[in-house]
């Protein structure tokens, strides 16, 4: 049990990493371009607009954080 | 264009990869004896090789469309992960990799342990050479595989690992220490910036949209997704100094 859970410990920071709310925005961002593509949309400004929100998001929890 | 790019983030991914493999390589060769460390060395390239000539193949078998969604969302995960840390250590918000230091303290560990033998290796040298080489290198395979998948060409991508893996060893037999002087930062921000780039670009494909100029739009992402963190590095510097 110790073993799997490390596996997956080690699964999680391999791609997660140690800001899980960047993935979960990746995640809604391409989920949502395929449903404005579905929806008749050719979404495809929706990635790079969503990943400037994400990484910027990111980096100033990331300063707060360390700025205490 | 798209081959110039799968070799060059292959080439940069694994360079730094390999730098950081060879400091615990060193630390474990001269405090443990070089046989160990190289037979863990090669254990570990073998492993490697075993991961990527296994699932390279087995990614030809998914759809290209889904293929690209999953990976696409993979490598922005990730992407996103190696730019952020370059963002920040540029800015001056994370300490810099410093290899001397990881060197002193590998080796520092390495000298303190106990003996032990099996298979007429000593088991610390063998282990952490072995794991180092083995964690590290995970990331190349993964970009070796996912990129080459996803492009149809792991040899060309295994290519650019290949070229890095032989220049870095070129370049430790000769220097016989640490590599500190190699920029690692500035090619971490490359690979995150690339591996970014490629992730946008494929999970919005996957996902059904269509580039403008379908690939001639690939250098247009990277140039966005430079200026993005460009901009961001000269923000973070002028909130630090303001803050100094």
């Amino acid at each position: 049990m110790r073993r799997l859970r490390a596996f997956g410990r080690f699964w999680w920071d391999f791609v997660v990493g140690d800001d899980w709310r960047a993935a979960a925005g990746v995640v809604i961002a391409i989920g949502s371009t395929a449903a404005l593509v579905a929806a008749g949309v050719d979404a495809w400004w929706l990635l790079p607009a969503a990943v400037a929100f994400v990484l910027c998001l990111s980096l100033r929890r990331e300063v707060r954080s360390s700025s205490g | 264009m798209t081959a110039v790019f799968l070799v060059a983030s292959a080439f940069l991914a694994s360079a730094v990869e390999f730098v950081e493999a060879l400091t615990i390589v060193l630390a474990s060769g001269i405090t443990r004896g070089w046989r160990s460390s190289l037979a863990g060395l090669g254990a570990a390239t073998v492993a490697l090789a075993a991961i990527v000539a296994a699932l390279g193949p087995a990614l030809t078998y998914i759809p290209i469309s889904a293929l690209r969604l999953v990976v696409g969302g993979l490598l922005l995960a990730f992407g996103l992960q190696w730019l952020r840390k370059a963002i920040l250590r540029a800015a001056g918000f994370k300490a810099l990799h410093d290899e001397a230091a990881i060197f002193e303290r590998e080796a520092g560990e390495a000298r303190a342990a106990g003996r032990i033998e099996r298979a007429g290796l000593d088991w610390y040298g063998f282990t952490l050479s072995f794991k180092g080489v083995l964690l590290e290198g995970l990331e190349v395979a993964f970009i070796v595989i996912t990129f080459g998948g996803t492009q149809g060409n792991v040899g060309l991508a295994a290519l650019g690992a290949g070229i890095a893996l032989a220049l870095v060893a070129a370049v430790g037999v000769l220097v016989r220490g640490p590599l500190t002087r190699v920029p690692e930062n500035a090619m971490k921000f490359a690979v995150g910036a690339m591996l970014t780039t490629f992730g946008i670009f494929w999970a919005a494909e996957g996902a059904g949209a269509n580039w403008p100029g379908d690939d001639a739009s690939l250098p247009a992402v990277l140039a966005f997704v430079i200026v993005l963190s460009s901009a961001a590095v000269a923000t973070l510097r002028r909130r630090r100094m303001a803050f100094a």
